[in-house]
C-alpha cells in the first residue's frame, strides 16, 4: 500500500449539501455507467482536480464502486487527485522528445521546484506532470505551461520561464 | 443442432463443438489440456495473462484460447515449440516481479502460478529487473492482501465486482504501478468489503488470504488454565478432507473430531447444535412476524458477510433481518453461560474456538454485540484452511485417522443443522420447525425439495396449516441485491427469505478449502459438498431441530422458551448502520 495521507480528501461542498456545481451535473447526466468518463472531465475541469468526496457522490450517483472510479482516475493522466498549480507545467515524455532529451528538462524542473511529477508545490504555484506526446513532435523537446507549448526546449529555456513565472 | 456444429482441427484431432464454444473448452472437449492463469470459469474470462494461447493456422502471431471462439475449419496446434517458448516467455516475466518466498507462502503446494513454474521447468529467474515493493494490508480481521504475490490476474476482481457486485478491489494506477486495490488504496478494512472472502477462493497465488490467527490457539492449548473447546460448522466437516487429498466433499466428520482432540482442545463441541438453537429462535420470530404481519419478510442473519452488506448498502432495511445470532456465536454464548456454570467451570478461563467455512465471521466475533458480561462469545475464528494446518502443523496424519464422537452434551444435533451449511439449508430446516409448530403436530414431510439446489435465487411457495407461505433463498450477494430491491420498492409478495452471501452457501465460503481454476472448471465442488451435507443429513435419526434432545433440555433448565428474556439476551442481537467507506 501506499502512504495516503497526503492525498486531498477535502470536500469541495459544505457538509452534506452538494456543491453548486455538482448538482448541476447530476441534473445534467443519466445516472448510467457510460457517462463516467464525461462527467470526470467536468469535474477535473472545474476544481483542477477529482475530489475524493465527489468520486464518492458519483459512486452513489452512476452506481459504480469508488475502487472503479479510483482506478479510472488513476489510469488517465488527464485526471488528478491533488489540485494542480497555478501554473501546471507538462514535460513531453513521448519518443520524439525522448530522444531530443525531455528528461534532462524534467529532471531540471524537478530540481528546481523540489518536488515529484503529479505533485503541486506547497505554495500551489505550480505541478508537474509527464505526458505523452502532444502532437508537436517538429518542435521537440517541448514542455507546456497550462496548455502553451514551449518549443526546442532547452534547460537554459526552462529557466528563463520558470524565473519569469516565479517573479510575476 | 447438426448446423450449429463446428468443425475444427486441435493438434491432429478433429473435433465437433457448438457454435461459440471457446478453444480452450474444444480442447478440453477433445481431452487436450492447455494452460491457463487469470482464466476461472464464468468468472473471469478476460484473455488477460495469455498463458493459453495456442497457434492458429493462416494466422499472424498467438490465439487467446480462452477468449478466441471456434471457426470451421480452424487448425489449431496447441504445444508447437513456438507456443511453448512463448508461454515460457510470459511465465519468466510474470515471476520477474513476483515475491519469490515460497518457503513461507501460505499457498506453497496450492498456488498456481508455482503449478506452472514446475511444469514448464523454471530452474531460475530468467528477467531481474526493478521490483514494485508494496506495503501488506492486514487491517481487516478477514483479509490480508500483500500485493507483492500479485500477478495482476484480475481474478479476485471479476469475483468481488461481478459475482457478488461489491467492488472493493479494482485495478489502479497505471503501467509499472498498476496494482489491485481499494479507492484511494486504502485498507480492506476502510471500505465497502463485506469479507465474504470470494476473492481468496479465486486469487491463484498467495496475494489474498485470510487473517490466520492459529498461533493464538496454540497459545491457549498450551495453557492448562485455559479450558478450550472447539466447534465446528457443519460445512467444515465436507471439506476439511480436501485439504489432506481426499475426494472433494468427503464427509470427515469422524476424523475431524478425532485430529482436535489430538491437538489439545479441552473439549470438541458441534456447532449444529448451535444451528438447532436458531432455528428454534428463528421459526419463533418467524411466526410471530407472520402472526402479527409485522416486518415481513423476514430475512435470515446467519450469514455476517451479507449481514454487514445490509448495514452498508440497505440500513433502512434492517428491521427485516431476523435478530438471532449466527449458529457459532449462539453456542458461544450458552457455552459461557449455562455449560460453564453446569460444568462449574469459570467462564473466563474458557476459550471458545470456532472452525469455520467462513473468514466474515473472523470479524462478526470481536462486533461489540457479541459480548455477554463483558466476555466475547467466541474468542477465535479459524478457517477449514487454518485447521488443517494446525493438524499439518502438528503431524497427524489425517487420513489414518480413527473416527470420535462429539462430545457430550453439546455435541448432539439434528440433521436440520447440518443443512445450514448450503444454500436452501436454513430455509428448510426453518420449515420442517416452523410447520409442526403452526400445526401441533409431527409432520412427516421433512424434505422440502424446492429450496435446494445450486441456482442463485430459489422461489417457493409451501402450505403450512392451510395457509401458503411464499418463501425465497438467494446465495452470492449479486442475487441477494435483487431480492431487496423488490422488498425496497414494495414488489416482495413472500414472507422468508434465506440469504447466503457466497454463491451456493458455507461450503463455499471463503475459509473453504481453495480449489485450482482447473477444478473449478471441470467439478460442481458446491454440488459434492452439499450433497455431503444431505446425505448427513438423511441419515440422522433426529431430522428436525425442535426434536434435538439437547435443546429441549437446555430450554427446560436454562432459557426457558424461544423468545424468553433470556434467549433475546444470549442468542439474539442488533444491528447498526455502516458507512461503506471511511476514508
Amino acid at each position: 500500500m501506499q502512504e495516503n495521507e497526503d492525498i486531498d480528501v477535502k470536500c469541495c461542498c459544505d457538509g452534506n449539501k452538494k456543491d453548486k456545481f455538482i448538482e448541476e451535473i447530476f441534473a445534467e447526466y443519466q445516472p448510467i455507467k457510460d457517462n463516467l468518463i464525461q462527467m470526470l472531465n467536468e469535474i477535473q475541469e472545474h476544481y483542477g482536480y477529482v475530489p475524493m468526496e465527489v468520486q464518492k457522490d458519483l459512486s452513489e450517483f452512476l452506481s459504480i464502486p469508488m475502487a472503479e472510479i479510483y482506478g479510472v482516475v488513476t489510469f488517465y493522466s488527464r485526471f488528478s487527485l491533488k489540485p494542480k498549480g497555478k501554473y501546471n507545467i507538462s514535460v513531453c515524455m513521448g519518443t520524439a522528445c525522448y530522444v531530443k532529451g525531455s528528461q534532462k528538462i524534467l529532471d531540471r524542473l524537478l530540481e528546481r521546484l523540489q518536488i515529484r511529477p503529479g505533485e503541486t508545490t506547497e505554495d500551489g504555484l505550480f505541478s508537474i506532470e509527464e505526458t505523452r506526446c502532444v502532437g508537436a513532435c517538429g518542435l521537440a523537446p517541448v514542455f507546456t505551461v497550462n496548455g502553451e507549448v514551449y518549443g526546442k526546449a532547452t534547460v537554459q529555456k526552462l529557466d528563463q520561464v520558470l524565473d519569469k513565472l516565479m517573479n510575476s | 443442432m447438426e448446423n450449429n456444429l463446428i468443425t475444427l482441427t486441435i493438434d491432429d484431432q478433429e473435433v465437433k463443438v457448438e457454435k461459440g464454444t471457446t478453444i480452450l473448452q474444444a480442447a478440453k472437449q477433445a481431452g487436450i489440456d492447455i494452460p491457463t492463469l487469470c482464466f476461472l470459469k464464468d468468472i473471469n474470462e478476460v484473455g488477460d495473462c495469455r498463458m493459453c494461447i495456442v497457434e492458429v493456422e493462416g494466422r499472424r502471431g498467438f490465439a487467446t484460447s480462452c477468449i478466441q471462439t471456434v471457426e470451421e475449419g480452424m487448425v489449431v496446434h496447441t504445444n508447437t515449440q513456438n507456443v511453448l517458448e512463448a508461454r515460457h516467455v510470459i511465465l519468466d516475466l510474470i515471476i520477474s516481479n513476483h515475491a519469490k518466498d515460497c518457503l513461507t507462502c501460505t499457498r506453497s503446494g496450492n498456488c498456481e502460478l508455482q503449478n506452472l513454474a514446475t511444469k514448464f521447468n523454471i530452474s531460475k529467474v530468467e528477467f531481474e529487473g526493478e521490483r514494485a515493493e508494496h506495503k501488506i494490508d492486514n487491517l481487516s480481521p478477514s483479509i490480508v492482501r500483500d500485493f507483492n504475490k500479485c500477478i495482476l490476474c484480475r481474478r479476485c476482481v471479476a469475483a468481488c465486482k461481478n459475482v457478488q457486485e461489491i467492488g472493493a478491489i479494482d485495478c489502479i494506477n497505471r503501467g509499472f504501478e498498476s496494482c489491485i486495490s481499494t479507492v484511494g488504496d486504502h485498507s480492506l478494512n476502510d471500505v465497502n468489503c463485506t469479507n465474504c472472502g470470494q476473492c481468496i477462493e479465486a486469487c491463484p497465488t498467495g496475494a489474498l488470504h485470510e487473517k490466520e490467527t492459529i498461533d493464538d490457539v496454540w497459545i491457549k492449548l498450551k495453557n492448562p488454565d485455559t479450558y478450550v473447546i472447539a466447534q465446528t460448522a457443519p460445512a467444515v466437516r465436507v471439506a476439511l478432507g480436501e485439504e489432506f487429498d481426499m475426494p472433494i466433499g468427503s464427509n470427515v466428520t469422524g476424523k475431524m473430531v478425532t485430529s482436535l482432540k489430538r491437538l489439545g482442545f479441552d473439549k470438541v463441541f458441534d456447532t449444529n447444535t448451535g444451528a438447532d438453537f436458531t432455528i428454534m429462535e428463528e421459526a419463533n420470530e418467524f411466526i410471530e412476524r407472520f402472526q402479527e404481519k409485522e416486518h415481513l419478510p423476514m430475512i435470515t442473519s446467519c450469514s455476517p458477510g451479507w449481514v454487514k452488506y445490509m448495514e452498508m448498502n440497505y440500513p433502512e432495511l434492517l428491521p427485516y433481518l431476523s435478530t438471532c445470532k449466527s449458529p457459532h456465536q449462539m453456542f458461544g454464548a450458552l457455552l459461557k453461560t449455562y455449560y460453564a456454570k453446569k460444568e462449574g467451570i469459570d467462564p473466563e478461563k474458557i476459550y471458545v474456538v470456532s472452525v469455520m467455512p467462513c473468514i466474515a465471521k473472523k470479524f462478526e466475533r470481536q462486533r461489540a454485540e457479541m459480548k455477554n458480561n463483558g466476555l466475547y462469545d467466541v474468542d477465535n475464528v479459524i478457517t477449514t484452511r487454518e485447521l488443517s494446518r494446525m493438524i499439518k502443523q502438528a503431524n497427524i496424519e489425517f487420513i489414518k485417522l480413527e473416527d470420535s464422537e462429539f462430545d457430550s452434551p453439546m455435541g448432539e444435533a439434528t440433521g436440520a443443522s447440518a443443512i445450514f451449511g448450503t444454500t436452501g439449508g436454513v430455509m428448510e430446516a426453518a420449515l420442517r420447525t416452523a410447520q409442526d409448530t403452526l400445526t401441533g403436530k409431527d409432520l412427516e414431510r421433512i424434505d422440502f425439495e424446492q429450496v435446494r439446489g445450486g441456482d442463485g435465487t430459489k422461489k417457493a411457495t409451501v402450505n403450512i396449516a392451510g395457509t401458503d407461505i411464499k418463501v425465497v433463498v438467494a446465495s452470492g450477494l449479486a442475487n441477494a441485491k435483487k431480492i431487496l430491491e423488490e422488498i425496497k420498492s414494495g414488489k416482495a409478495d413472500y414472507q422468508f427469505v434465506e440469504i447466503m452471501a457466497c454463491p451456493g452457501g458455507c461450503v463455499m465460503g471463503g475459509g473453504q478449502p481453495i480449489k485450482s481454476s482447473k477444478i473449478r472448471s471441470e467439478v460442481d465442488v458446491r454440488k459434492l459438498r452439499a450433497d455431503s451435507l444431505y446425505t448427513i443429513d438423511e441419515k440422522s435419526t433426529i431430522r428436525k431441530s425442535h426434536e434435538n434432545p439437547v435443546l429441549k433440555k437446555i430450554y427446560e433448565e436454562f432459557l426457558e422458551k424461544p423468545g424468553s428474556y433470556r434467549a433475546e439476551k444470549l442468542l439474539h442481537t442488533s444491528y447498526q448502520a455502516r458507512e461503506k467507506y471511511n476514508i
